[in-house]
């Protein structure tokens, strides 16, 4: 699986050089957990109570930030039509740039989220239980995500479709991701039931997506 | 080794883009294919590349590799360089020796051969087209592939480059290899059949 | 030499590659004495050790505004005159303010948790801190995806420009948002802190202000040899067969 391997190094390795979006997921992230309390208002008690829902929707937004670049670029300086005749399994090949595209922009977060979390008043166990929840919910964004950016590849505005295609595909995680932190955080759930179904949202969507994916590729090029 | 094609259609947005086309490649052959703009002749190597569903028609390798398809013991040269201006010019070969199962002892030679050895650690996005172009021919050199798909290979080359890509062909027929090309001008390749799209056969 | 001559690249690194031993020496002579005063000045009656911060979070804060007032200068040498050198200063300016914003940001969060018991509250000062933070972030982040230095220097420029009428306004707004921090203590009429504290203060503002320009003037060094460097490559690329 050596094809693999090197695709997933030339992947991360455009993502942190100059111009590729790794650290730009972060900033944005940032910027938008900024703006909920000028919204909000800046109660602390109430920031406290809805951080994990902030800084989940923020998540969110940010991984699917720059997915819409992830077949798109390669489709347009002919990459994919290589990537496409490989003689590894098409969905392997989409599996590993998932992966890339997740270690480049969905691991940053997961880093930054305890820092940015500071800002929102959360206290240590609620961070904790918010970087679990990342962990275990932001490879199902990602990996929901390829489907999307898969479809929109050729596609001009791209972005803007991908966004509409897939945010109302991560309902679930959402739901579950923001459940598991809230019941970690105050109850009166136990965190282990949604934490679990998030767990397997995630474990469902790392098959489903590359799967799908590698179908909408393969019908793109037709 | 023989690739042949018998009857191959090629349906693209609801219009026929040729129909009834059958060729017959052996070792050491060469198949230039010609014709005016929008005839076909990128289609008819995507399809061999399998990158374009077949509409009608069949084709069939003899004597390759059983248990892999005709696309994965082919190079396409697209018309577009696969290159990523944010890596090196080793980087991006080390890249494709590795994805298309190449050895990496090949790489050095294979620059040198491109003549871009000097350039190798320079980002790619400094090259200018005819070096790109060398860059991507540099990847048929560093990994073994039987049959070579070039789409219109001369262009943005300079008369040098192109007299060092037919010599790279050349080599290529002599170990036992087949191309298909698509080209406006002549290939430089002496005894090369062709294949004359767009014209009532 | 005049100062005009330091506008040709060449003769600009000849007097950094002088001038920055010697300015990075004062700089460490008046930060260790800025120190020194600062740790033996009078505690807070109130907030006791803790006050020491302010000796590191003001400087950091001041700094921070500085430096987006000399990338707004040579932003105007960047749009105006087209200097190339005006492109370095403020593309060099750039990280260093960034860092001086996160070290008021961390400071202050620092000082924040025994004063007001959390890290962080969403109070106008350090909200417009923030805010200045994420603009420096996005003015590098910027420099960053564009890779042509001259162009990525002109949209750096307008937005630097933006930043600097934006800056008050944002600051303004924040302010009537919503207010914790105490008011500024120091004014055109007047201070209201006593001189057994505002004189290590002015040391220290003084020794980060010369900390400021030995890391600008590094900086600046360094990216004029980066683009000598990328112009090198960018030539043996057009020579080379």
């Amino acid at each position: 699986m050596s094809a693999l391997a090197a695709l997933l190094v030339r992947d991360i390795r455009i993502g942190v050089r100059v111009g590729g979006g790794a650290l730009m997921g972060v900033l944005f992230f940032l910027v938008v957990v900024t703006l909920v309390p000028f919204a909000v208002g800046p109660d602390l008690a109430l920031l406290k109570r809805i951080g994990p829902a902030i800084l989940w929707l923020a998540a969110l937004l940010a991984s699917l930030l720059a997915l819409d670049r992830l077949f798109a670029a390669d489709h347009e300086d002919g990459s994919l039509d290589l990537l496409l005749m490989s003689r590894a399994p098409l969905e392997l090949v989409v599996a590993a740039k998932g992966l890339a595209h997740w270690l480049t922009t969905g691991l940053p977060l997961i880093v930054a989220a305890p820092l940015i979390g500071l800002l929102l008043n959360l206290d240590p166990p609620a961070e904790a239980a918010l970087v679990l929840t990342f962990l275990a919910g932001t490879p199902a964004l990602t990996f929901i995500g390829l489907i999307g950016a898969a479809i929109s590849v050729a596609l001009r505005r791209g972005g803007l479709l991908l966004a509409v295609l897939v945010l109302p595909l991560t309902v679930p995680v959402l739901i579950f991701g923001v459940a598991a932190a809230n019941a970690a955080i105050s109850g009166p759930m136990p965190f282990g039931t949604p934490f679990t179904i998030l767990c397997a949202l995630t474990l469902a969507s790392l098959v489903i997506g590359p799967f799908a994916a590698a179908a909408a590729l393969r019908q793109e090029m037709e | 080794m023989r690739l042949s094609a018998a009857n191959l259609a090629c349906v693209r947005g609801g219009r026929d883009v040729f129909t009834g086309i059958s060729f017959s490649v052996a070792s050491g052959e060469t198949l230039a294919i010609t014709g005016r703009n929008g005839v076909g002749k990128s289609s008819l190597l995507r399809i061999v590349a399998g990158l374009i569903r077949i509409t009608a028609g069949e084709i069939a390798l003899e004597g390759g590799d059983p248990e892999l398809t005709i696309a994965e013991q082919a190079h396409y040269l697209g018309h577009q360089d696969a290159l990523k201006p944010a890596l090196s010019v080793g980087e991006n070969l080390r890249f494709w020796t590795g994805f298309l199962g190449g050895k990496a002892t090949e790489i050095t030679a294979a620059l040198e051969a491109a003549g871009l050895h000097a350039l190798a650690d320079l980002p790619a996005g400094y090259l200018s087209a005819g070096q790109r172009r060398r860059l991507s021919i540099a990847r048929l050199l560093a990994v073994r592939r039987p049959i070579w798909l070039l789409d219109e290979p001369m262009s943005t080359l300079d008369a040098a480059a192109q007299e060092r890509l037919t010599g790279l062909m050349h080599t290529h027929l002599a170990q036992g290899g087949l191309i298909l090309s698509a080209t406006h001008g002549t290939l430089g390749i002496g005894a090369a059949q062709e294949l004359r799209l767009g014209e009532a056969a | 030499m005049a100062l005009t001559d330091l506008a040709n690249p060449s003769r600009f690194l000849s007097f950094a590659n002088r001038a920055i031993p010697w300015l990075g020496g004062f700089t460490v002579i008046v930060l260790a004495f800025g120190l020194n005063q600062a740790m033996s000045a009078p505690n807070d009656y109130q907030q006791g050790d803790t006050v020491k911060i302010m000796y590191l979070h003001v400087p950091s804060a001041w700094l921070s505004m500085l430096a987006w007032a000399v990338m707004s200068v040579a932003a105007l040498g960047t749009l105006v005159w087209r200097h190339p050198l005006a492109d370095v200063a403020a593309k060099a300016a750039a990280p260093i303010g960034a860092a001086f914003a996160l070290l008021c940001l961390i400071t202050g969060s620092l000082w924040g948790r025994p004063e007001w018991g959390t890290y962080w509250v969403w109070d106008a000062r350090l909200t417009s801190e923030l805010v200045l933070f994420l603009l420096y972030l996005g003015v590098i982040a910027l420099w960053r995806t564009v890779e042509d230095p001259a162009r990525a220097a002109r949209a750096a420029a307008i937005l630097t420009l933006v930043g600097a009428i934006d800056l008050p306004i944002i600051k303004f707004s924040v302010v009537w948002w919503n207010t914790l921090h105490q008011g500024s203590s120091f004014g055109l009429t007047g201070s209201t802190i006593y001189p057994t504290m505002l004189i290590p203060l002015l040391i220290m503002a003084v020794a980060f202000t010369l900390l400021f320009a030995t890391l600008h003037l590094a900086a600046m060094r360094n990216e004029i040899l980066r683009r000598r460097v990328r112009t090198q490559r960018l030539m043996q690329a057009s020579t080379a067969n």
